[in-house]
């Protein structure tokens, strides 16, 4: 693999998958507006319901809208990811998916240049997104938006990691609401974005466990952490050893002798 | 050289047989036709010569080049239009054109001007600007033929390509892609169940339920099975009415 052709192929995905996220309007404003319909109504319902302690990274009592946002910022990733697993499996019913497949480039690098295109796209939105949440008093330092990028990536890529293993093993888009259903809403929320992990072992134990051991609430930890300048080594740690488990799985599930597509028939 | 040699070539899908030790060549500059009803195994074949099937038996040479071992290298000089159509609808022709170009590694300024010359050539210039899910369907399919025609392959492969287009659109798309394999020399393999695709000077393969019944130039096939045209010829050779 030349390296020219690398960053030229890396160049191309980068460019359709922007051009293609600006045409889709209604999907760039719903993106949006889902986080804020969550910090603006969900959060102002639960601020007066859920008293939370001082927890790390917070160094004081912290409202609930301060709490939740880093959590938001990780659920924007996720549902990005997701709806980019879904172009996936419409690219390859559409039949689009053939041209990047069949391009000169191992698999596992058209593969990872297309995670990488979808989370520098999904980037801004989240970004957007955390600086409008300083109209609700959110307001963590201003070093910390610096310090999140890192950490936005690595979640996304994570993410976006699981979101293509999930492609590479739905035949039809039909099969997404199942996805949605029983994978995407209960990693959501049996995670710590939307309440820390001492109130949900309140609610049950099995629950705590399920999200301490669940890998987005490392995403969330991660980003919570590094907003507020501080490190979650552990949180990150998880995160990356995820990236790479569910990136080398969804690469075997796009390989032509193991993968989805070579078990299955072909039209004609 | 042969720009394409398939040697014994087998696939199931679990316990269906789809291809049976399929063989056959296309030599370089020659056009060559793979005749087949639907459900012969084309569409199968064309997704284990571009290595979206792993081919487990028998061998996939490409100018040489085995897929199996060296598929990259292999993949950079075949250019492949799908059955199905593979635009992007979101994308003008030009930006359709242009992402292909990068998959292959062109630099910018060289996509942009062969993009312009392709188009050109398959009489969609006009078009350059406009996203493909306004072409219609003869328009996207010249589309498609300009975008696989942009890295300067030497093997063209094309699905079906006339599926769905009107007698012009059929005739003019297959006058496109004849001139090609004359003027810049380009080995063409071209699936299809419509006979009258065939000309006499072309060669052809036949086949049926996953095998290869008949290969050779498309004026010897019926001389040598006693039949007075190629639709005769196939009808004998796949049982078809």
């Amino acid at each position: 693999m030349k390296v020219d052709h690398a960053l030229r192929a890396l160049d191309g995905i980068l460019r359709r998958e922007m051009l293609r996220s600006l045409r889709q309007r209604a999907r760039l404003f719903s993106a949006m507006v889902r986080p804020l319909v969550w910090l603006a109504i969900f959060a102002a319902g639960f601020r007066s319901v859920l008293g939370l302690s001082i927890t790390p990274p917070y160094q004081t009592y912290v409202l609930y809208e301060v709490y939740v946002v880093p959590g938001l910022a990780a659920m924007m990733l996720l549902f990005h990811a997701m709806a980019s697993s879904l172009a996936m499996v419409y690219d390859r019913e559409m039949g689009s998916m053939r041209l990047l497949l069949t391009a000169p480039l191992p698999r596992w690098y058209l593969l990872a240049a297309r995670l990488l295109a979808s989370v520098i796209v999904g980037l801004p939105l989240v970004y957007l997104f955390l600086f409008v949440a300083r109209f609700w008093d959110v307001r963590p330092p201003i070093m910390g938006y610096v310090a999140v990028l890192p950490a936005l990536v690595l979640s996304g890529l994570m993410l976006g990691a699981f979101g293509l293993l999930v492609s590479s093993m739905s035949t039809q888009m039909e099969n997404f609401a199942g996805v949605m259903n029983f994978v995407i809403f209960p990693m959501f929320f049996a995670s710590t974005a939307l309440y820390p992990i001492w109130r949900l072992a309140e609610a049950g134990p099995v629950l705590a466990t399920i999200a301490a051991w669940n890998p987005f609430s490392s995403a969330v930890e991660l980003i919570r952490f590094a907003l507020y300048l501080r490190f979650d080594m552990v949180s990150m740690l998880v995160v990356v050893a995820c990236l790479a488990a569910f990136f080398l799985a969804a690469v075997a599930g796009y390989d032509p002798g193991r993968g989805l597509w070579s078990r299955r028939g072909g039209e004609g | 050289m042969n720009a394409l040699a398939i040697e014994n070539l087998s696939h199931s899908f679990g316990t269906r047989q789809v291809l049976q030790n399929v063989s056959f060549t296309v030599a370089e500059g020659r056009m060559c036709i793979l005749l087949g009803r639907n459900g012969a195994g084309k569409t199968t074949l064309f997704s284990l010569i571009t290595g979206l099937y792993y081919a487990r038996t028998g061998l996939v040479r490409v100018f040489d080049m085995a897929m199996q071992a060296n598929p990259s290298a292999a993949l950079a000089q075949m250019g492949v239009v799908f059955q199905l159509p593979t635009l992007d609808l979101d994308l003008t022709a030009g930006e359709n054109l242009r992402y292909h170009a990068a998959l292959h590694g062109l630099p910018t300024k060289l996509s942009k001007a062969r993009s312009r010359e392709e188009l050109s050539r398959l009489e969609v210039l006009d078009r350059i600007d406009d996203r493909t899910c306004a072409l219609s369907g003869g328009q996207r399919r010249r589309v498609e033929i300009a975008r696989a025609l942009m890295h300067g392959p030497r093997l063209l492969l094309l699905d079906e390509p006339t599926t769905g287009l009107d007698v012009p659109g059929r005739r003019a798309l297959e006058q496109h892609v004849r001139d090609l394999c004359r003027e810049r020399g380009i080995a063409v393999l071209w699936a299809t169940h419509f006979l009258e695709e065939v000309a006499a000077d072309d060669d052809v393969v036949v086949l049926d339920r996953g095998r290869v019944c008949w290969a050779g130039p498309a004026d010897r096939i019926a001389p040598e099975l006693g039949v007075g045209s190629v639709a005769e010829a196939f009808a004998l050779l796949t049982g078809s009415p």
